[in-house]
């Protein structure tokens, strides 16, 4: 079953203050998102995606669309009881304390009493959150709380979770802790659908990805496919300093670091180029098939919107002259 | 009530609590006994008039001015704070949000009221020596005290759930005073003519009419009251409020949290 299906989500803000004027911040969304998947939602600034999370979780209303969470309407305030929802920078009530906190939060998710009192302590420890029991949370850093919003989400263990930039504020420590807890949750069974513009947690968590760039889904699919090998090129790694002149007559492009080259060649080539390497008793470390990063990937998603954004801005301009 | 509101509004009462907006029971209990002390000393027989007027009207003030600063910032504060990000994410539903607010400022200003009620008690004790008969009204008095605070608390509620705590402060501290003078506005529009008669009626019938919840003065002078004039506030303030909280609820089903 899909954990999510939206289903042309659309929405449009009315901006200005005498003369509304329409402002697209989300083109229809078509998005399926299986169960058991942690699943990432990637796009630069202003993409869109906390407004398409906006949508799901009911705070803004689509102008256009639907969607279904976990097989039902996402409208129905049921569902609600089997998500997590943690929003960007969030802020909380500072004039409670952490436990206080998930308490409230737990009451209002339908957690019994004797299921809240074992679980707060459980999850907050999970989270890195041991000793602040008391400690009101306008005591508290940006980082703690960013923890404490991965708490309250995961507290009355929902089976589908949302995240909105859950790395940011964190340590590289936190994040390490973070990563770690959604590949727990992927394990326990549970969906991760999470927004970020950090493509490295993009790349080492998701099974699938999508990328929105203004407000228009450009992409989506597994981390393989989108990163697919470069057409006939390998890398080629070896210990040493210098380039073989045998390595060099192949048109290698090579980079020397510390006492490590990396060069790519073609891979007809390979063969010759490991000949080179052991006639100068270098020492092989490995050969790999190229592939393009994530984010190369992305940067050229984005790059390629915006070529034809301009070339049609200038096709409309020169109609106009015309 | 269900359990989400009474969670609601419990966290409601918890947040004025640690704010310290009980803390205006020390001004409340200076300016009272400080009172007390001085009419005993210069007043002769009028004491119990000056020490009920005096408690009752600044249990009116205080809780009327707790009720507009805080009420404008139930809702404004937390979509401005973003808090209501993770309430809203929960089985919530928006009209359980709202009708929660309000029962947690209205119990924080019950519990207010009742610890000022002890107090004037208190003072009528140390001027009067003991209490009489007519000294039961005050309960009446304090009871219609306690519903013009669900009016205002909804007015509150209502103008925070579209406008800017600002805004708000402005519209619902308007409507106080207006409403203070619903009657005399009443009286104005019998004898004004044309577009002026039939302005100062739609006015006179809008406002809240505040005047006629006002019976501090008859207390302290120890008129009886009315029974049909209990069961008429009681409708009117229940209908007032009622009606405040739907438009208030209405615009919040509709509104983006942006």
């Amino acid at each position: 079953m899909a954990a999510i299906e939206i289903l042309g989500l659309e929405k449009t803000y009315m901006v200005g203050f005498w003369r509304k004027r329409p402002k697209r911040a989300l083109e229809p969304l078509h998005l399926t998102v299986d169960e058991g998947e942690i699943f990432g939602f990637l796009g630069p600034n202003g993409a869109g995606k906390t407004t398409t999370l906006k949508l799901l979780m009911g705070l803004v209303f689509p102008t256009a669309g639907s969607a279904r969470i976990l097989g039902r309407e996402w409208t129905d305030p049921q569902i609600k009881a089997q998500i997590g929802f943690l929003p960007e920078q969030p802020y909380f009530y500072d004039y409670l304390t952490a436990h206080e906190l998930l308490d409230y939060y737990g009451q209002l998710s339908g957690v019994s009493a004797p299921d809240r009192r074992h679980r707060i302590p459980e999850v907050l420890s999970h989270v890195g959150l041991t000793d602040v029991k008391g400690i009101q949370l306008r005591k508290f850093s940006k980082g703690m709380l960013q923890r404490v919003g991965i708490a309250q989400a995961i507290l009355h263990n929902p089976r589908l979770v949302f995240f909105d930039e859950p790395m940011s504020g964190l340590d590289p420590l936190g994040r390490r802790e973070v990563r770690d807890l959604m590949e727990q949750l992927k394990r326990e069974g549970k969906t991760v659908f999470f927004s970020t513009h950090i493509l490295s947690d993009a790349e080492a968590l998701c099974d699938r990805v999508a990328i929105i760039h203004k407000g228009m889904l450009r992409s989506v699919g597994a981390i393989e496919e989108l990163t697919s090998t470069v057409q006939g090129k390998v890398e080629v790694v070896w210990q040493g300093t210098n380039v073989p002149a045998g390595v060099r007559v192949l048109s290698a492009d090579c980079h020397v670091t510390g006492d490590t080259v990396r060069g790519i060649i073609n891979e007809n080539q390979q063969d010759a180029a490991i000949d080179a390497l052991r006639r100068e008793r270098m020492r092989l470390v490995s050969i790999t098939p190229l592939r393009t990063s994530l984010e190369t990937y992305f940067v050229e998603k984005l790059q390629v919107r915006c070529e034809s954004t301009s070339e049609n801005t200038v096709g409309a301009a020169a109609g106009t002259r015309v | 009530m269900s359990a989400r509101i009474l969670h609601i509004a419990k966290n409601t009462f918890r947040e004025a609590v640690r704010d310290r907006v009980l803390y205006n029971l020390i001004a409340f209990a200076l300016l009272l006994s400080g009172a007390a002390i001085l009419v005993s000393q210069i007043s002769i027989d009028i004491e119990r008039l000056v020490v009920v007027n005096l408690g009752l009207t600044a249990i009116s003030l205080f809780g009327v001015l707790i009720a507009i600063f805080i009420g404008i910032g139930l809702v404004s504060k937390e979509i401005e704070k973003r808090t209501l990000y993770t309430v809203l994410s929960r089985p919530v539903r928006r009209w359980e949000f709202i009708v929660g607010k309000f029962f947690g400022l209205a119990g924080t200003l019950v519990v207010n009221t009742l610890f000022m009620a002890i107090g004037v008690f208190g003072a009528l004790l140390y001027v009067a020596h003991r209490f009489s008969r007519p000294d039961a009204w005050i309960f009446v008095a304090l009871y219609f005290i306690i519903l013009e605070f669900l009016i205002i608390c909804s007015l509150s509620l209502l103008f925070s759930s579209f406008s800017s705590p600002l805004l708000s402060a402005v519209f619902a501290f308007s409507l106080f005073v207006i409403g203070s003078f619903a009657n005399d506005l009443r009286g104005f529009a019998g004898v004004a003519h044309g577009f002026t008669r039939w302005f100062a009626t739609a006015a006179a019938y809008l406002v809240p009419n505040f005047s006629t919840l006002n019976v501090i003065s008859a207390v302290a002078h120890q008129q009886p009251l009315g029974a049909h004039l209990i069961l008429q506030n009681t409708l009117y303030a229940l209908f007032y409020t009622v009606a405040a909280m739907s438009g208030a609820v209405l615009i919040f089903e509709r509104r983006n949290l942006k």
